[in-house]
């Protein structure tokens, strides 16, 4: 367990620092590529997006949306997958000892 | 609750928050971008496969195993989360996402996948400033539709002709990626194209897609190889039925 936790330290730390270099070496902007295709195509067409309905793009408020959702995905997806591959296994142990 | 699940549902968790922290615009055609024609239109075009979608949804979830709604959750989760993740691509200097529809097409079927998907892109384009709400019926077209099915035809194909399941897995999630990016460039092109021909705005605007989009498919088709292998050993249970129905026999 300690040795995982180890590698898996390492792990992380070899993909921030490759993450990190790759930053400074790239000069992009590493805009989306509906900023980078997308709205390009649409303005040399005349057409510009128009504000979303719910303008959650001000400030830091995205941020807090896509972390809500990602959390609220991320316990969706682990309840479900719990669901499937824990609790059966847990059954077919609890009936094989009985 | 064992401590091993404990410790991944731990590490899961935060890094599908970090992953998802930045926000991601890329196959979604924002707000306001079509003209009202051509959005409509694509609303119609989805409409069908919407409605497919809901009644094999209600059919197969009263006739087949009870764990089906629960890989149906799991799914609608996964497509959620994977197609806002932003994905840096060095070569190319800027961000997109994968889809996750090919991997949820041959895990629940192509016409439950279109549900799924328009769950995912009403949510992103309601709360997260994410696609619009004019233009769903496009990003719907060609995220859940032109993804899933492609993907799928891919996958069941290549499982007729006798290649590895992961094989066609993997094949799947790369041109369920493609063809969604090939279709938000046709409607795209549609849409903008100037007098004259779509196609001469089609070719442009694929090709621009491209330097992101071919390792970003190449990283969905390894995803979804990945996980089919991974969902596919644990519950053979829940595919069997599915397998069997394409090849009308159990392949090893």
């Amino acid at each position: 367990m300690k040795r995982r936790l180890i590698s898996l330290a390492l792990a992380l730390l070899a993909a921030a620092l490759s993450f990190g270099w790759c930053l400074e070496v790239h000069a992009a902007k590493w805009t989306g590529v509906d900023e980078a295709v997308v709205d390009k195509f649409a303005a040399a067409a005349g057409r510009q997006p128009v504000e979303p309905l719910i303008n959650t793009d001000q400030g830091d408020l995205l941020l807090f949306v896509f972390l809500v959702a990602g959390a609220a995905g991320g316990f969706v997806g682990g309840y479900y997958f719990r669901k499937l591959f824990h609790e059966r296994r847990d059954g077919e142990l609890t009936k094989g000892n009985a | 609750m064992t401590s091993p699940f404990k410790l991944r549902l731990l590490l899961l968790i935060p890094a599908l928050v970090l992953a998802s922290q930045t926000p991601a615009h890329a196959m979604h055609i924002s707000e306001g971008i079509l003209p009202a024609g051509w959005a409509g239109l694509w609303f119609l075009v989805a409409l069908p496969f919407v409605v497919w979608g809901l009644r094999d949804l209600r059919r197969r979830s009263s006739t087949e195993s009870p764990h089906f709604k629960a890989l149906v959750g799991l799914v609608g989760a996964a497509v959620f989360i994977i197609s806002c993740m932003p994905i840096p691509v060095p070569f190319a200097g800027t961000c997109s996402h994968p889809c996750g529809t090919g991997l949820a097409a041959i895990l629940v079927g192509p016409a439950v996948t279109v549900v799924i998907t328009s769950i995912a892109l009403i949510l992103q384009a309601l709360f997260l400033a994410h696609g619009g709400l004019t233009t769903l019926g496009a990003d719907i077209v060609s995220m859940g539709v032109a993804g899933a099915f492609i993907g799928y035809g891919f996958f069941r194909l290549l499982l007729r002709l006798g290649a590895p399941a992961t094989v066609a897995a993997f094949v799947a999630g790369l041109a369920s990626d493609w063809a969604t990016y090939a279709v938000t460039s046709m409607e795209l092109s549609l849409g903008l194209h100037p007098a004259g021909s779509w196609f001469s705005l089609f070719t442009p605007i694929l090709v621009a897609f491209m330097p992101t989009q071919i390792p970003l498919g190449v990283l969905e088709g390894v995803l979804s190889g990945g996980a089919y292998q991974f969902v596919t050993r644990r519950r053979p249970d829940l595919f069997r039925a599915a397998k069997q129905k394409v090849l009308m026999e159990v392949p090893e």
